[in-house]
């Protein structure tokens, strides 16, 4: 394949995780290292260094709009990102050290973990209101606009939401992933934070744990630009489409479409994972 | 950051950053796109495999090597460049947290922004560990 066809499939395939990525909530990160490496027979360690790359432009790309709102917890979310920074540069060093078999039947893994997310029904929590002790230390509790007026909240299990975290970032960093989903339920299932607050804080952590492995990635040599630019150009693409028929789209039937083709790409990486095929 | 201190209020100082990281993705983009075509013009017809691992070269794994090779006009230079600029949005992101803890006079923040910043700069200069 020439470099001019390849580029062009990999911008299309990008476009279309970063649309679903995005339309679905679940972002596009998770099938962009199972498409590089089923359908394009890319290395894993390359195509880890693309996704990571993409995952910082989708976050960032998306950040303004949700900062409008007022949303994002920004001291819950740097306090957690100590966690997550530390454990993506943990998670860079070490993925020199896992072979690509392991990688993938991780990220195998990690794809029947996100269909099951998908699928299960959100359930709203309670909002919180007394005061947690390291909450109250570290001033965590903040306030989040609803349809009655800023509505106060708490948060609890802050140790438990930092030590998730930290894997959190060690994942992010091996699958080259925004681990968006463990983000988020670290924060709103664990410390009790309303929905919208832990997905607008997910989405400003993402690009910051994302940009301490890629660092690392970048002088590893798993960052390669001929490969990289389809995958980040496409997938910002996608998911700026994405963000602005967000509001039009029925997503319940992309959902279960995206869950379908989470649970393929999850088999086939299990699969290759174990027979040696990556 | 709920109460404004010093003069600039939390939504001023998200409002700046937001638009600021929509700006570094933006000329992110463009230097990556820019790189894209002159590297497609150049060499779109060579064959591309990426089935087997060697790593990049050494020119496009070091900050030095990647903007000299850059400003020397080589097209995956300027597209490793462009990724470059993406990396750093979320850092100057986090920069800037720092920098708005530092007007409010909130010291455990600012200790703990400093680290994330520390972390993120230790990656991208020395690689990690």
């Amino acid at each position: 394949m020439t470099t001019l066809t390849f580029a062009l499939l990999i911008a299309a395939g990008s476009v279309t995780a970063g649309l679903l990525g995005a339309l679905t909530g679940l972002g596009g990160g998770i099938i962009v290292v199972p498409m590089l490496t089923l359908l394009f027979h890319v290395d894993m360690r390359y195509a880890v260094g693309a996704s990571i790359v993409s995952v910082i432009g989708t976050s960032s790309g998306a950040a303004a709009a949700y900062v409008r709102e007022g949303y994002t917890n920004v001291r819950v979310g740097i306090l957690l990102e100590v966690a997550t920074t530390t454990g993506a540069l943990i998670g860079a060093a070490l993925s020199g050290y896992m072979s690509t078999n392991a990688l993938a039947i991780l990220f195998g893994v990690v794809l029947l973990f996100t269909a099951a997310r998908a699928l299960k029904p959100r359930a709203e929590h309670a909002i919180l209101t007394t005061p947690d002790k390291w909450a109250s230390r570290l001033r965590l509790d903040s306030t989040y606009p609803t349809a009655s007026g800023l509505q106060r909240y708490s948060v609890t299990r802050v140790p438990a939401g930092f030590v998730v975290m930290f894997a959190a970032g060690i994942l992010s960093a091996l699958l080259g992933i925004g681990s968006g989903i463990v983000k988020v339920l670290a924060m709103d299932q664990l410390m009790r934070l309303p929905f919208k607050v832990s997905t607008t804080t997910s989405n400003f952590m993402i690009g910051v744990t994302a940009a301490a492995s890629a660092g690392v990635y970048l002088h590893l040599g798993y960052i390669d630009p001929v490969l990289a630019f389809p995958v980040m150009l496409g997938v910002l693409v996608g998911a700026l489409v994405g963000a602005r028929i967000l509001t039009r789209a029925k997503v319940g039937w992309l959902r279960n479409l995206f869950t379908v083709i989470v649970v393929v790409m999850a088999v086939q990486m299990l699969y290759k994972g174990f027979t040696g095929g990556v | 950051m709920t109460e404004p201190h010093g003069g600039v209020s939390d939504e001023e100082v998200e409002q700046i950053i937001g638009r600021l990281l929509q700006l570094g993705v933006l000329v992110a983009a463009l230097v990556v796109l820019v790189g894209a075509a002159l590297l497609l013009g150049r060499h779109g017809g060579a064959v591309a495999s990426y089935a087997v691992f060697h790593t990049e070269p050494a020119a496009l794994r070091s900050i030095a090597g990647i903007v000299r090779a850059a400003f020397s006009g080589d097209a995956t230079g300027i597209v490793q460049f462009g990724l470059l600029l993406l990396i750093l949005t979320p850092i100057v992101r986090v920069a800037f947290t720092l920098v708005a803890f530092v007007l409010q006079r909130d010291g455990t923040y600012i200790v703990v922004t400093a680290i994330v910043l520390v972390l993120l700069l230790f990656g991208l200069v020395f690689g990690g560990a």
